[in-house]
């Protein structure tokens, strides 16, 4: 029998595979790739808690079942469409200046 | 519910697992952008046996229609150079920081499934109306109680398009780069890399920093 807990299970593991990858990885497209998956294990959490608890509440609901979850999701990919496309954007701009993707080679602060 | 269900979701849940996989662990980030693609196919699936209907074809539209062909797009822009080196410097952190990352995150999992699994019980979905999850009843949430944060995700939007555009559009021309630009421009991260692109582009600079070598190569 499925319930929430082997959705919560499966969000969890994916995300911390994605927060491993960002920790480990040194390529900037595999970081910006790496965080979509945290993201998407997120939004795969707010939406199994949206199935589960439909409890009826004064706010965002319809035919008395609340959609919180799935607005939250909703607004998580919004956020990350944008995040996605100055991620990009800097990414090039890193290519042109320094010929380069890795993320310690972006060190243009130091010293 | 049957085991049809069950079914459904240990293949979507297993594919999302190997797609995780492999944009962490793929060297090309080709591959990688194919395994987040199969992650999303699969989160989408799930989408639709959680019963959220618009938001399994808005993840389709959004990130396998826009968010991959942006990163597939860049790949390609990249060429070759998309795919990093291997080199070992600094493996040792950060090895370190994943693994102390990944032991913490298993551990509060495992702390997690255990109280889970004494409980003896699997959380009931409760029944839903047959508009849960679909257009209309997103849609009247979305224009009603989500109003303002609706409006502002146009605002982010729009912001984050003109960023985007200042930002990977950046000054044009070699010569038009400042002082300092034109000296980080001219010292690359590595040797191997300087003799790579030693071409045309080190000697504008050139050109434009100093008018002896100009004379000395166009003589």
């Amino acid at each position: 029998m499925i319930g929430i807990e082997q959705y919560v299970l499966l969000s969890a593991l994916l995300f911390l595979i994605g927060g491993t990858g960002f920790l480990v990885r040194r390529n900037v497209l595999v970081s910006l790739m790496s965080i979509e998956v945290m993201l998407n294990a997120a939004n795969l959490a707010l939406v199994a808690f949206n199935r589960s608890r439909l409890t009826p509440g004064p706010a965002q609901s319809f035919a008395g079942q609340s959609h919180s979850g799935q607005v939250f999701a909703f607004f998580i990919i919004a956020a990350e469409a944008a995040e996605v496309a100055v991620g990009l954007a800097i990414v090039l701009a890193l290519y042109r200046l320094r010929r380069t993707v890795r993320s310690d080679d972006a060190d243009l602060l130091k010293n | 519910m049957n085991p049809v269900e069950a079914a459904y979701f240990y293949a979507c849940a297993a594919l999302a697992l190997a797609g995780a996989l492999s944009v962490v662990v793929a060297k090309n980030p080709i591959r990688g952008a194919m395994g987040l693609l199969l992650l999303i196919l699969s989160i989408a699936g799930l989408f639709l046996s959680l019963h959220a209907q618009f938001l399994a074809a808005i993840q389709l539209i959004v990130y396998a229609g826009a968010i991959v062909v942006l990163f597939l797009f860049v790949i390609m822009l990249l060429g070759p150079n998309a795919a990093t080196p291997h080199d070992r410097r600094g493996v040792g952190t950060r090895v370190l920081g994943g693994g102390l990352f990944a032991l913490s995150g298993l551990a509060a999992l495992l702390a997690v499934a255990r109280a889970a699994v004494a409980a003896h019980r699997v959380m009931p979905m409760p029944q839903v109306d047959p508009t849960f999850g679909g257009i209309d009843a997103f849609g009247s949430v979305l224009f009603s109680d989500a109003l303002v944060p609706f409006e502002l995700s146009s605002a982010l939007l729009m912001v984050s398009v003109v960023g985007a555009i200042a930002v990977a559009r950046g000054r044009q021309g070699v010569k038009s780069l400042s002082r300092a630009e034109r000296d980080v421009a001219q010292s690359p991260p590595e040797p191997a890399k300087q003799a790579e692109h030693s071409g045309v582009f080190s000697h504008e600079i050139d050109a434009g920093s100093d008018g002896a070598h100009v004379k000395e190569s166009s003589a």
